[in-house]
């Protein structure tokens, strides 16, 4: 259940997709979720769905992977088809009471569904193909030039580090608290969404305890290994640029035109 | 000198009261001089409160003292100039496994300290093989931290530490969370770097771990109960129940069978019954 | 009260990359009123079959009979089954999360419906059967007490629901000698005021062979050796390839046996070794 979340794991492995730069890639999922919202229908969806099953062919990560990921963020795609279903007024499709679906609605809410659905099998492939360590690196040379305007480029760099490093532990810390709970009769199942609300306390109380000793021990070890900030850090791997990068920018320009010319279609 | 020298040293905890301001709280140390050689293997023991992990903090200053002096390898800890030549020389292995480490990728967490200390790239993947090598983990370096048993967890700590090429390393209840397996291969390679000429600190519950060192410390409440060798502490049933720990499952056998306290060793039990059988 | 287990599967992440059998034809049983020491390595599948038998986890297949009900066929009610089957997680102190030590112990009692009284009667029972003072602890906040004292208040917890069967995963870990002491003989008492089956998984296994009347040894997913202490801890040579330990008392009268011919000792406690010495010497 909820370890199956896998936004934000490393999938292992040295396809060409895992060797580009690290850069490349945030740039590149940067872009294509800005094309995202630029796709005004359904036949530049086919395009950039089609462009993304290109790139995860390529990175040979197993799609039943990505799909498992995508069923952790279910409830949010369902949560969006459904408030944009009821909420767009149109042409009516069928009346009930208070409930309204119109035709717009219906498309509008398939619309933003595929574009939600996109946008987060777009970043799990960032994140599945990069190493955590190359993509806060990443993420830190990139933020680089606006540390002169106060931006703190190495520490956010370090909480995305530590951030991806304790997702799985504190899903298992979750997992753990919830069947304790269980155990002693908890139900989290039935009752209105108040007492379903209120059923989470008893998890939510222990996992903020449990957070907060990490935190400390953390802060300790990192300390005890001389952690003092990014002045004078070095690293083992460099991250740096090769081929593979300026192919795969040029391709991402030829994308984006792609994109725009189907928005005129 | 000695490697680590410890004089008068007290901790005392400040907690905040309902006003805001700032009151003495519980001396979590009480007053502890002690020196520790360098090469040595040395036990801390006590109850749960009594004070070791704080002295263990102490040795390469995440604690700085209330008052008194810990000086290691001839810096003091008070001095924020060369904390980071504390730090470089004392490495720490902390208790849970999972909380100390602080990349996803094994290597990379192994990384961290080298990097921290500004060592040139080519030289710390020398040093995280060697280390990864060292801890037998080498295998699995490109695995995630979080697919990783407890004892393969902890050894990659102590692969953390040993990458900062320490020459003490303070190991607080490494073994506590480990199941018997995983706390031999971590009790194994702790001998192992000692044999190496690396001093090591071993804070441990359990009285096997503490027959395997050179010397033992108990404390309780904050003070320093005795400090002397494993062998002579188990000869001492009052000190044992003074600070709340256990014999070993020899020495006590031993003494409920009526035996002399000279025979410390089953070879010795073995002798004896041999030569006193009906 | 008896538990009745018969070729339990469990597989985990089913279809996907790293499945693995955690739980392969697992059968037994467990009369009354007995204490059934678990041990194995980590990932042998001991917490997964424990998980099971109060109905956290569902098997693929396989039954499970508490009492003669079974537990398995998707009828049973989970709240009925965890009245009867209590379960205490390694590290339980981390489940905690009222006000007070008193509305923490609650907890259990107010999810089975009962009411305040009967609540009350309870939790006081709970907090004294794990060797607390109620009216002294009561009013007090979880989160400040000891880690040792925090241990015992979610024991009370689960002790509250009064079930017919208590299991504890790893009761000891991580407590030093003396509170690791305490805790055994508190389960021991524990087991014997309520009459109930003590289910505990043990590292120790100079514990498991004390504590115990019976021992279930698990190994990659399947039961191995199931019967008395004796009778598990003769299978010295199994259990070393499966690199699981004696306890400690065997161990060495085997050390010793070795070197004085002659000796024979079944002992499995200090107390049983200690005593044949001395019936073996003058």
């Amino acid at each position: 259940m909820i370890r199956d979340i896998t936004l934000g794991q490393y999938y292992p492995g040295r396809s060409v997709i895992h060797r580009l730069d690290a850069r490349t890639k945030i740039i590149a999922t940067f872009l294509y979720i800005i094309e995202l919202f630029l796709v005004n229908n359904f036949r530049g969806f086919l395009i950039a769905a089609a462009a993304l099953f290109a790139v995860i062919a390529c990175s040979r990560v197993p799609l039943k992977f990505i799909f498992r990921g995508l069923s952790a963020v279910f409830l949010i795609i369902a949560f969006t088809f459904v408030i944009n279903l009821f909420m767009v007024d149109g042409r009516v499709l069928w009346h009930w009471k208070f409930l309204t679906i119109s035709y717009e609605g219906l498309s509008r809410a398939f619309f933003m569904a595929v574009r939600l659905v996109l946008l987060i099998i777009g970043s799990s492939i960032m994140t599945l193909t990069t190493k955590p360590v190359e993509l806060t690196d990443g993420m830190e040379k990139l933020l680089k030039p606006l540390s002169k305007i106060g931006v703190p480029s190495h520490e956010i760099a370090l909480m995305m580090t530590i951030a991806l490093r304790f997702i799985p532990t504190l899903m298992e810390e979750t997992d753990k608290i919830i069947k304790a709970q269980q155990a002693r009769g908890a139900d989290f199942e039935s009752g209105n969404i108040v007492q379903r609300a209120k059923s989470l306390i008893p998890i939510l109380i222990p996992l903020f305890v449990s957070s907060f000793r990490i935190a400390q021990d953390l802060a300790m070890a990192m300390e005890a290994r001389c952690y003092h900030g990014g002045d004078g850090r070095t690293r083992m791997n460099e991250i740096k640029f090769h081929r593979g990068d300026s192919v795969a920018a040029l391709l991402l320009i030829a994308f984006l035109g792609v994109i725009i010319l189907s928005r005129q279609l | 000198m000695s490697f680590i020298c410890v004089k008068d040293l007290v901790i005392e905890f400040t907690r905040i009261d309902e006003s805001g301001s700032e009151v003495a709280g519980t001396r979590a140390i009480d007053g502890i001089s002690l020196d520790i050689e360098k090469g040595s293997f040395v036990a801390i023991v006590g109850m749960n409160g009594s004070g070791k992990s704080t002295l263990a903090k102490c040795f390469n200053g995440l604690l700085t003292p209330t008052s008194g002096d810990v000086i290691v390898d001839g810096f003091n800890t008070k001095d924020e100039d060369h904390l980071w030549d504390v730090r470089r020389r004392v490495g720490m292995v902390f208790q849970n496994p999972d909380n100390q480490i602080v990349s996803s990728v094994v290597e990379d967490d192994v990384a961290f300290g080298p990097e921290n200390l500004g060592v040139e790239p080519a030289e710390i993947r020398r040093r995280v093989d060697e280390a990864l090598k060292k801890v037998g983990m080498y295998d699995l370096k490109d695995k995630g931290a979080h697919m990783l048993s407890g004892g393969q967890k902890q050894r990659v700590a102590i692969a953390g530490a040993v990458a900062m090429r320490p020459e003490c390393i303070v190991f607080d209840e490494p073994t506590a969370m480990l199941d018997p397996r995983g706390r031999e291969s971590v009790m194994e390679i702790v001998k192992e770097l000692n044999s190496e000429g690396i001093t090591c600190i071993m804070i441990t519950h359990f009285m096997s771990e503490v027959e395997q060192a050179d010397r033992v410390i108990v404390l309780k409440d904050g003070r320093l109960l005795c400090d002397r060798k494993p062998s002579e502490l188990f000869t001492d049933r009052a000190m044992i129940d003074e600070a709340g720990l256990e014999m070993p499952a020899l020495i006590e056998l031993r003494d409920r069978a009526g035996l002399p306290e000279s025979l410390t060793t089953t070879a010795d039990i073995a002798d004896h019954i041999k030569a006193h059988r009906h | 009260m008896s538990i009745k287990v018969r070729n339990l599967r469990y597989v985990y992440n089913a279809g996907m990359p790293g499945e693995t059998v955690a739980l392969d034809d697992v059968s037994f049983d467990v009369p009354d009123g007995i204490v059934l020491g678990v041990i194995g390595h980590t990932g042998s599948g001991k917490s997964t079959l424990l998980q099971h038998l109060n109905g956290l986890l569902k098997p693929e297949s396989g039954e499970i009979y508490i009492d003669g009900e079974c537990i398995t066929d998707g009828k049973a009610r989970m709240t009925e089954m965890r009245r009867r089957v209590g379960l205490v997680f390694q590290y339980p102190e981390y489940q905690l999360f009222e006000e007070t030590v008193s509305k923490d112990v609650a907890f259990g009692p107010k999810n089975l419906g009962l009411d305040e009284e009967e609540t009350e009667k309870r939790v006081r029972m709970a907090i004294e059967l794990v060797g607390l003072d109620y009216d002294e602890i009561k009013d007090k906040s979880p989160f400040d007490l000891s880690g040792g004292m925090k241990r015992r208040v979610a024991i009370a917890g689960v002790i509250a629901m009064e079930p017919k069967v208590l299991i504890l995963d790893e009761p000891t870990a991580g407590l030093d000698p003396s509170a690791h002491r305490d805790i055994l003989s508190m389960i021991r008492r524990i087991h014997d005021e309520m009459g109930i089956i003590l289910i505990f998984v043990s590292h120790n296994m100079g514990d498991v062979a004390s504590m115990s009347d019976r021992v279930l040894v698990m190994s990659g997913g399947r039961i191995v050796l199931d019967g008395s202490p004796e009778e598990v801890f003769s299978h010295a040579e199994e259990l070393d390839e499966m690199g699981l330990a004696l306890p400690p008392a065997r161990q060495i009268m085997m050390d010793i046996a070795g070197r004085v011919p002659g000796l024979k000792s079944d002992a499995l406690t200090i107390e049983e070794a200690a005593s044949d010495i001395r019936g073996f010497i003058r």
